[in-house]
């Protein structure tokens, strides 16, 4: 008891010291230790790497210029279950993290806020903070929505919203054929595709509505012959992974001359699946930026990161969840979640391209500018390519923050 | 399989985990009870050693994983049924577990928590009365294919029953708002602890009485030549399903204790990787005692847990164990301890000591080498972009040069060699200590 | 309606026979050995990457035969070394031992060729549409496929019914101590049809991989699906598998392409009732569609339970 009390009036005293000082550095940096929970071995961890290694040059990069926050990211194997993530994030808490990032699966997502909303219930003045990069099914913010989550990558009816933006503007639309997997993500933009194209373009068709069992298919042959048969001028898809890959190349095979917009055409290993079809200029990507995106800081970026990581970005969003987290920890001065989480609500911050981004407080996800480009041959000493392919993706659209916005049915319980 | 017939006589099952605890000769009642009341005290004293938040889920998760494992047992070792879907039981028992939990916090339903496990079990019971007609009427191949097929479709019918399965997200639940007994929120982790643990225990204490009863013993013959026991005027088959619902009704509590832990139930509960755990599981620790799937379940779990800390290559480091004791120990861990059973008896256990000293030395330094040559493997190839240098056991190397290399190949042969080279003494105080044992 | 037909016909027939070419050498050795190979795709996997990396220096029709000899002599190398020693505890064990073997070959694999998937390419010479059926091109590679399918197909029963080497195999299963005393060195045998085995896995690999993708978890997203494709066609018949490849590849091929449910039937016979929701609610919008790629396991159990024998097999394992 005497140690606590001894310790705690000790750091009374720093506090008050640290007051005095005002703003001024501190002698010793405060440490915020950050535990990356995602996939690591096994199948799903190409991605969880991608990550990992963003996240760890992101914070490389602060502890060499930032002298008053060090950052410190450690890799957690959740092996993409639910179940092991707790577990694991149960063993980052005891080494002493605070805030916990994710991003590889919406089910894992759930099951982590659900865990850090009764952890910091059963534990108060020990919170933990999630800050999710990758899992974009809406209910995270909306019906789910908890204080201590929150949400850096567009979440799919956002993505949805600015590609049927899009697609107004582009008239020889016509019918449309939606392919996604039999899961929540996929279901989301199942339905919000209906939705938004229904509103802003009457006229086009949806000729077609398929889900398949996630992962499952090894021939997606009878799904384009399917296709092809409905006159589709345009296919939607949430694919990712092998169904992505095996859609496209069944897709070539047939010779089907559609155009894809994709989520994830731009993910782990579909650069190279859709070299190999050689379906060039037909597949577009919807994400919050590219490699090409002419902004000359954002391209220095990509060649410094090529450089030390030896891979591309696929994650600029990490970036932007990295330049958030220091900024805030910044204004609140405090590496406490509790602080920090108060000082993110609202926050703005300019993203690796530019443009404004905005943390909305009401369901704590950010609004930022999302890009739409297209894949195909590019000028490779001028550009960049995507894995080695000699290929890389071009943009073709642009829409600001401000007309992604969505509304939220989330009830935000804040902490009093 | 007749190498795996429980040979063991009652009183010593425990002689693997607790072997200062066996007496043999007191037998009797005491027999009975002395590993139980050592088992009890370990779960009791346990949290008071491993205080952390983390190791106290991983005991959670063990306790949780020696029920389902022991479950699984009463289908592989005891009635020589290999299912590749127990996990179908498992999950439905959290799924309705964690169903019933919610319908207390709404208050239909006054059950308190510590009694969930009992929906888990009943959930089980059923499902298995159900699947196991269908599934249980021949043995072998057959029945092993066609628990992968009832695993898959179970699996696949949880994505599509969306309402009741809550799809990739699942249910969750909060054990905090329930029935309180005893003014037990159970909201910090060590009264979980204590909740698994005691239910660990029952479950326990309930599967080893059912081996010692006629059903058990029917239950080994059935395994052994069901010819014969049609000879009897039993029904195998009878035999058998009754065997499948009692060990479906066990994993079903195990899958409540599940939910009850994590508070969130979702379809991986029920697939074929979670089947493939408990069988690893039982098999690790040895199917053909009974104390062997507690050991499997403790060691699967820490490893699971653990081992990827170490190293992100961790399912290679798992098979190749996994097939180390498929060819050479495959009675499990615990077949290996149990086989001194008789030497520990007699007292001439001690005699095997200095060899077992001498080809461990030798065999230490093989496993070093191979985890070197396995990690350089891994760092060259993998790694090659976070450079070539690394640090192995505290010392740092660099792969790019040979002189790793040659070196981790030199003490892995090396080791190889010594190691073999110790085997004729080990077998020569084997046979010497067994020779006096069977004087003795 | 018509087009469909054609189209899922043939897209089904090519799908079977895929399926077949993965799943002949996991019936040669399930049938001749009675061991449940779990490594099969795990060797497929391996004659994929293997092709994958020879055709990057010679060219693909060498890798088609080069890297079969090579994983065959795996094979070979894994049933003298490993197998052979677990056999005498039984069938339980030699399962579990090739359980944990899919473990380490898949990490393996990852080791060398990463987790990506690799840019693994139908070779130029077969890269042309061979023909157009209502406007759907069907690839010169995917007839190339379904030839040696066929082939195989051929070749094994020939080799099996006809020649000496195929009637000591058989003998070899059945009377193994009877064919030894013969003069035969039967564990010589079985080493032979565990390479065969497995290299027939992996000339599937080489050319599937183009085909699908090729990556580190392709084993583990084909392995259950051929157990089934050699369980439902019955222990021991070739033929049985054959047939049961094609019956898969056509079940799930026109499922895909039958956007049918409780409600749309429902609605078609003018019934408007529906249920409020819940489980009930979930069975009446499922499509056949939706379940397609499960009906392979509901065809499992179901031929199971009916004939443990399988649709053509003579005896149970």
């Amino acid at each position: 008891m005497n140690g606590s009390i001894a310790g705690r009036a000790l750091a009374g005293m720093i506090a008050l010291g640290a007051a005095f000082a005002g703003t001024t550095a501190l002698a010793a940096p405060a440490t915020l230790k950050i535990a990356f929970v995602d996939p690591l071995s096994g199948g799903g961890a190409s991605t969880g790497e991608a990550g990992l290694k963003t996240f760890q040059y992101m914070a490389e990069q602060n502890n060499a210029k930032n002298p008053d926050l060090k950052l410190e990211v450690t890799g957690y194997d959740n092996k993409l279950n639910p179940q092991e993530s707790l577990v694991q994030i149960q063993k980052a808490i005891d080494s002493g993290a605070r805030v916990v990032v994710q991003g590889n699966g919406s089910s894992v997502a759930a099951a982590i806020i659900d865990f850090v909303s009764k952890y910091n219930d059963r534990n108060p003045g020990k919170e933990i903070l999630y800050l999710n990069y990758a899992a974009v099914d809406p209910a995270l913010t909306n019906a789910k929505c908890n204080y201590w989550h929150f949400r850096f990558d567009a979440n799919s009816d956002i993505k949805m919203a600015a590609l049927t933006n899009f697609i107004k503007g582009k008239p020889e639309v016509k019918k449309v054929y939606l392919i996604n997997q039999d899961y929540s993500f996929g279901q989301a933009v199942r339905s919000a595709a209906r939705a938004m194209l229904k509103e802003k373009r009457p006229d086009i068709q949806i000729v077609g509505d398929e889900v398949a069992p996630l992962q499952k298919v090894n021939d997606f042959s009878p799904y384009i012959a399917k296709v092809k048969a409905s006159g589709a001028d345009s296919i939607i898809t949430g694919n990712w992974g092998q169904d992505m890959s095996l859609l496209l190349k069944a897709a070539a095979d047939a010779g089907l001359q559609a155009n894809f917009y994709t989520y994830y055409g731009g993910g782990a290993g579909a650069p190279t699946a859709i070299k190999q079809t050689n379906l060039a200029d037909k597949i577009f990507q919807i994400a919050e930026g590219y490699a090409n995106i002419p902004y000359p800081p954002g391209h220095e970026f990509e060649k410094a990161f090529r450089a030390r990581v030896g891979q591309e970005l696929i994650y600029p969003r990490v970036v932007n969840l990295m330049n958030i987290l220091v900024k805030a920890a910044g204004q609140a001065k405090s590496t406490d979640p509790k602080a920090i989480a108060k000082a993110m609500e609202g926050i703005h911050n300019d993203t690796l391209y530019g443009q404004d981004s905005f943390m909305r407080p009401d369901d704590h996800q950010l609004f930022q500018t999302m890009y739409i480009s297209s894949f195909g041959p590019i000028d490779t000493a001028k550009n960049f390519d995507s894995e080695n392919t000699g290929w890389g993706w071009k943009g073709i659209g642009e829409i600001v923050a401000k007309d992604t916005v969505v509304p939220t049915t989330c009830k935000m319980d804040r902490p009093s | 399989m007749t190498d795996l017939v429980e040979r063991a006589p009652a009183g010593d099952w425990a002689g693997g985990q607790t072997e200062k605890a066996v007496r043999p000769r007191t037998g009797g009642r005491l027999g009975h009870v002395v590993p139980w009341v050592i088992a009890a005290a370990i779960l009791l004293a346990a949290p008071q050693i491993f205080t952390s938040g983390g190791s106290l889920t991983m005991m959670s998760l063990m306790g949780i994983m020696i029920v389902f494992a022991l479950s699984y047992n009463m289908l592989l070792g005891q009635t020589g049924l290999l299912s590749f879907g127990h996990a179908v039981y498992y999950g439905l028992g959290a799924f309705f577990t964690v169903h019933a939990m919610n319908a207390v916090t709404a208050g239909r339903l006054p059950v308190p928590l510590a009694a969930m496990p009992l929906v888990g079990a009943v959930t089980g019971l059923a499902f298995g009365i159900v699947l196991g007609a269908v599934s249980t009427r021949r043995a072998g191949t057959v029945f092993a294919m066609i628990s992968l097929g009832l695993a898959e479709l179970v699996a696949s019918g949880s994505h599509i029953l969306h309402s009741f399965f809550g799809g990739e997200e699942g249910i969750t639940t909060n054990r905090t708002k329930m029935l309180r007994l005893f003014d037990l929120s159970f909201g910090p982790q060590i009264q979980v602890y204590y909740l698994i643990a005691v239910w660990c225990l029952i479950c326990a204490v309930l599967m080893y009485a059912i081996t010692r009863t006629p059903l058990g013993r029917l239950c080994n013959a059935v395994r052994e030549n069901p010819e014969r026991v049609e000879f009897i005027g039993y029904e195998p088959q009878t035999v058998r399903l009754t065997a499948f619902c009692l060990s479906a009704m066990f994993a079903g509590v195990a899958g409540s204790l599940a939910a009850i832990n994590f508070e969130i139930v979702n379809v991986s509960y029920l697939s074929l990787h979670q089947s493939g755990v408990v069988l690893l599981a039982a098999f690790i620790g040895g199917i053909g005692h009974f104390v062997g799937p507690v050991i499997g379940a403790v060691v699967v779990t820490l490893l699971q847990v653990s081992l990827s800390d170490l190293t992100e290559i961790w399912q290679l480091y798992f098979g190749l164990m996994f097939i180390a004791i498929v060819m050479f120990a495959p009675g499990g861990i615990a077949g290996l301890a149990m086989m001194h059973g008789p030497l520990i008896r007699a007292g001439t256990a001690h005699r095997l000591i200095p060899s077992y000293l001498l080809a461990l030395v030798p065999a230490l330094v093989m496993l070093a080498g191979l985890i070197a040559l396995i990690e350089m493997a891994f760092r060259a190839l993998v790694k090659a972009g976070d450079g070539t240098a690394m640090t192995l056991f505290r010392i740092p190397l660099d792969v790019a040069g040979p002189l790793p290399w040659i070196i981790a190949l030199l003490v892995a042969g090396g080791g190889f060699l010594a190691f073999r080279a110790t085997w004729p003494r080990v077998a020569e105080a084997w046979d010497a200590a067994a020779t006096a044992a069977k004087e003795a | 309606m018509l087009e469909l037909l054609i189209v899922s016909t043939l897209n089904g027939v090519l799908y079977g026979m895929l399926l077949f070419l993965m799943a002949s050498g996991l019936t040669l050795i399930f049938s001749m050995m009675g061991v449940l190979n779990f490594a099969h795709a795990s060797f497929y996997m391996l004659g994929a990457f293997f092709g994958y990396q020879i055709s990057r220096y010679t060219g693909f029709w060498i890798g088609l035969v080069a890297a079969p000899l090579v994983v065959g002599g795996l094979g070979a190398l894994v049933e003298r070394y490993g197998l052979r020693n677990v056999h005498r505890h039984g069938h339980v064990p030699e399962l579990l031992f090739t359980f944990g073997l899919a473990y380490v070959i898949e990490e393996v694999v990852q080791m060398i060729w990463g987790k990506l998937p690799v840019d693994y390419r139908v070779p130029p010479l077969l890269d042309f549409p061979a023909f157009t059926i209502f406007d759907t091109n069907y690839p010169a590679y995917k007839l190339f496929m379904l030839a040696v399918s066929v082939a195989i197909f051929v070749g094994l029963l020939l080799v099996l019914a006809r020649t000496r080497i195929g009637l000591i195999i058989q003998a070899a299963l059945t009377h193994p101590n009877m064919v030894g005393m013969l003069g035969h060195d039967v564990a010589k045998v079985f080493m032979l049809v565990f390479g065969v085995g497995t290299g027939l896995a992996a000339v599937a690999g080489v050319i599937a991989g183009p085909s699908l993708v090729t990556q580190s978890n392709m084993a583990g997203l084909l392995g259950p699906i051929l157990f089934v494709v050699v369980v439902v066609g019955g222990l021991g018949s070739l033929t049985g598998a054959f047939v049961a490849s094609l019956l898969i590849g056509l079940v799930q091929t026109f499922a895909v392409s039958l956007d049918v449910s409780v409600s749309s039937v429902a609605q078609a016979l003018g019934i408007t009732a529906q249920p409020a929701g819940g489980v009930l609610g979930d069975l009446w919008t499922v499509t056949i569609a939706q379940i397609g790629p499960v009906i392979p396991y509901l065809l499992l159990v179901v031929v199971l339970i009916a004939r443990p024998t399988g649709l053509l097999g003579n005896r149970e394992a």
